[in-house]
This record gives C-alpha cells, structure tokens and sequence, in this order.
C-alpha cells in the first residue's frame, strides 16, 4: 500500500503540472495519443524478451521520439496537432498490437488489464524507484521551465521577443509530456492516464485566474484524489485507477456547478468574492 | 555626443512563398522621431516590422542604435495589430506588463514591479486595468494594456501596428491622445504602421510610403500633396495603379 501511495503521488503529481500547460495549449488530446503510442514501445520491449516492467524503459524513449516526431509534423506540414497526434499515435498503437502477436507462443502471457487499467496496488520496489526518479526529474524539468513555457503558452511571437526559444521549448514540453505519460502508464495504464494530465488542470482552470495558482491547485487536487482514492479502492477491493479517476470527476463536476452558480450571480448583481 | 540612429535598415527584402513581400528597402529612425508608415494592404508594412524585430527571415541589413540588429532588439518595444495571445489565458493585466519586464512569465509579481506596472498603466490612462483578466478587455482596454506592456522597459524604439484598428470613436481618440503625448517627449522613437489620415497629422515627424519598395519618404504635406499615394495610403487600396 506504502509502495502504490508513493507511486500514485509522484505519478500524479507530474501528470497535474504539466496537464496545466497541455490544457492551456488545447493539446488535451495529446495525452491520450502518447498513452496509446506508448503501447507501441511496450510491444516492442515485450518482443525484445523484455518483462512487462522492463518494457517501460524501452516505451519511454520510443514515446518521446513519437512526441517529437508529432511536433515536427506539425511544425513542417502546418497540419493542426490533433491531426498530427491522430496519424502518429494510431500508427503507433497498431505497432504495439502487431508486434504483441509476433512475440514467440512460448511467451509469457501479457495482463493485458493491468496494461490497459495499471496495476498500482502491485507496484514493486524497482517499479516505484523507477516512477519516482522519472516522475521527479520530470517535476523539476517542469519547475525550472514553467516561467518559459507559460510565456510561450500565452503568446509564441512575443515570447521570442523576449528570447524565449519558444521552437525548442515545444520539443522540450512534448517530451516531458511523454516521459510523464510513459511513467503513469505503469500505475494507471494507458486508457486512463490521460485523465490524470486532464482533470486536475482542467478542473484548477474553473476555480482560478491565474496559471501560478492553477499550477498548484492542479497538482493538489490529483495529489488528494491519489490519496482518498487509493485508500477507498483498496477497502472496497475495486481497481485503484478507475477508483481515483472518478473521484477527480466529481470534483470537477462539483467546480463546474460552483462556477455555474457564480456566473448566475454575476448575472444577477450580487457581489461576488474576489477570485480565487 | 549625438544619440545614434534608433533603426537603420539597408537593403530589405523578403521572400515568402515565392513571392517578394519586401524589396530594396532602406530607410531610417532618428532619435525620438516618429515615422508613420503608410501603404496599400499587402504592401509589407507588418512585415517591416517583424523584420526588423527578426521575427520574419529577412535580406539586408539591420542596425539599432548604432549596433547589429540581435544586440538591439531587446529595447524595442512592440505593439502588434493582431493580437496573437490565448485569450483564455489565465492572467491579469499587471501579468502581462511583468512579463514584458522580466521576460518570463511570472509566478508571483513582487511589490517593485506592480508599482512599475502601475506606473505605465498611468501613462497610458489604464490604471484601472491592472488587476483585471485579460480575458475581460474590451478592444480599447486591451490596446492599453500591450501599449503598457511595450513600454514598460522604457524602449528608445517602439514598433507599432496599426493602433486604432478596431476601435470605437471614443477608443481611438483616447489613444491617439497618449500617442501625441509621447511624440512629444521626444524620448522615444517610433514606427506607427497605419491608415488613419489623423495619426499622421497628430504625431508624423516623417513618412514613408510602402509598397513593396518605399515609394516616397518625407515630411507629412510633401509626401501627402500626391493626391494618388493619399488615397492609396489611407483607403487601404489596391496597388497596381501605382504601376509596379
């Protein structure tokens, strides 16, 4: 239970800071695409003889080159990203899948549920050491570039007139966003990682005006979910993934009736409380 | 010891999809002077400007104040015609202006800089913006705001676009009034790309005509006497009469 808090907390905590600026950049999209591109180094490792939690560290360079390779179709053919992270992710996630078929038939089975859900009550020491060195070099990846990469979400052109190397920063920002992925897939899988990059962020941008404080709302609100989540999965004996999931759905559901209200009473005159 | 020439291009062209945006263009900045540049739509005003501010690849040479273009550019301010912000960015005007004035976005805005913020925001007769969401700025408010934000590190030069597009009569007027004041500081050089027969009449020291190449350069009456560059310049026209 110590080894899947620690794990969920360093996972989600990376996931909810770089979710703010994937959400800021209308790339929400993006996650989903690098969880399933992710499944495409995952087959590769698990061809290459590789164990399921070995075959993490294969999927994290080959997610990362899927990152770039989607930022460089975008930036050279004008196409919009989803239609670049939609060509490449499918791609991907179809590579994944053939390559699980050709594997040897004396292989050892894949639980193909703990890829696509996680297994995060069954993390062990090297997969926690694992996630919480990449989901802390991530962190503090994030931290160092947030005043940049906030400056080049805002506005591209006027943050290169202030030498903000907005061109490579996008490389930059599409590869954390692939090792955060990549290192979440492993505790919530693929199909529900990208809820963990979304919600939070998604759910800070309703209670708040300003990125900074969104920033950190973001990663307190997964971190808190992590937590409530975890421990009621665990005395409910339901998967922990999905468990956490739909906690960070009603809270943010419960934002979005709040700022309901507070619009309704803009609407009306009332004197509203300043912004959070 | 005489200040040197804010902006001295040599030779200007640009290329874009084949086609010449800008050709041969060489013109000149003094201190404190106010340049109003005129042209048809899609003569190269714009992109003089993102030329000179290496936002566009360009030819030729690019001086400011006396040195290469990379060393000057960061005491350039620059108000641009189309805003190209998120407008769903989370962040308050006062934001805005600090970024401009650490060149990163900041986490959290100290005392000194909002007091500075404050400051510009007074010279541009928006201090009642600062604290508000950018999200919330009606077309004139926002004008103020990215005027504060261009000024904010007290640049020698300012590149401008277009200013009053956009704006209510009222707007217009208002800005217009802060662009006067200062022209006549004479503390600040300046570019204003713009159609508007009254800027030119209120702050012109010069103009310049561009179309593709700069076709006549000045003082306001004797570039503007040619009653064929008037209406090309301030009705937006199209250029072929001018036969290219």
């Amino acid at each position: 239970m110590r080894r899947a808090l620690l794990a969920g907390l360093a996972a989600g905590a990376a996931c909810a800071l770089i979710g703010v600026f994937v959400v800021q950049r209308g790339l929400s999209f993006l996650s989903e695409g690098l969880a399933h591109a992710a499944f495409g180094g995952i087959g590769l490792g698990l061809l290459l003889g590789a164990s399921g939690e070995q075959s993490a560290w294969i999927a994290l360079p080959f997610t990362v080159v899927v990152a770039l390779a989607i930022g460089a179709v975008r930036r050279s053919s004008g196409l919009r990203p989803d239609a670049a992270i939609g060509v490449l992710f499918s791609v991907s996630f179809a590579l994944g899948a053939l390559l699980l078929q050709l594997r040897p038939r004396n292989s050892a089975p894949v639980d193909v549920e703990a890829l696509l859900f996680g297994s995060l009550l069954a993390v062990s020491d090297g997969a926690l050491l694992a996630t919480l060195l990449a989901a802390g070099a991530s962190l503090l990846a994030v931290a160092l570039l947030w005043s940049r990469l906030a400056y080049a979400s805002f506005d591209p052109e006027l943050a290169a007139l202030s030498g903000v190397p907005v061109a490579l920063l996008e490389y930059a920002f599409l590869a954390l966003t692939a090792a955060v992925v990549v290192t979440s897939v492993r505790t919530v899988g693929v199909v529900l990682v990208s809820a963990f990059v979304i919600i939070p962020a998604a759910t800070a941008r309703l209670a708040t005006g300003r990125l900074s404080r969104a920033s950190l709302l973001a990663v307190t609100l997964q971190v808190a979910a992590t937590a409530v989540g975890l421990l009621a999965s665990y005395y409910l004996d339901v998967a922990s993934g999905p468990t956490i999931v739909l906690l960070l759905g009603g809270v943010f559901a419960a934002a979005l009736a709040l700022r309901g209200r507070s619009a309704t009473r803009d609407a009306e005159g009332e004197q509203l409380p300043p912004p959070v | 010891m005489t200040a040197p020439m804010a902006l001295v291009a040599r030779g200007l062209e640009v290329t874009r999809g084949g086609r010449r945006i800008l050709e041969d263009v060489s013109l000149g900045v003094g201190p404190g002077e106010f340049l109003c540049l005129l042209g048809p739509n899609g003569g190269g005003k714009t992109t003089l400007l993102k030329a000179v501010l290496g936002l566009v690849p360009s030819r030729g040479s690019i001086e400011l104040f006396g040195s290469a273009a990379a060393d000057g550019r960061g005491r350039v301010g620059y108000l641009p015609q189309r805003k190209g912000f998120a407008h769903d960015f989370p962040a308050t005007v006062c934001e805005l202006v600090v970024a401009a004035q650490r060149a990163r976005w900041p986490w959290r805005v100290r005392p000194a800089e909002r007091e500075r913020a404050a400051a510009i925001l007074a010279q541009v007769r928006g201090e009642a913006l600062i604290d508000r969401p950018l999200s919330s700025l009606s077309g004139g408010e926002t004008q103020r705001a990215f005027l504060a934000r261009a000024l904010v590190n007290d640049p020698p030069l300012i590149l401008v676009d277009e200013p009053l597009a956009a704006l209510d009569t009222r707007g217009r007027e208002d800005l217009l009034a802060i662009l006067a004041e200062l022209a006549a500081r004479d503390e600040t050089a300046a570019i204003i790309v713009t159609h508007e027969p009254e800027t030119v009449t209120r702050i012109a020291d010069r103009v310049a005509y561009l179309d593709v190449r700069i076709r006549a350069s000045g003082a306001p009456g004797a570039v503007l006497e040619d009653p064929v560059l008037q209406a090309a310049a301030f009705a937006g026209a199209d250029h072929t009469h001018l036969g290219r």
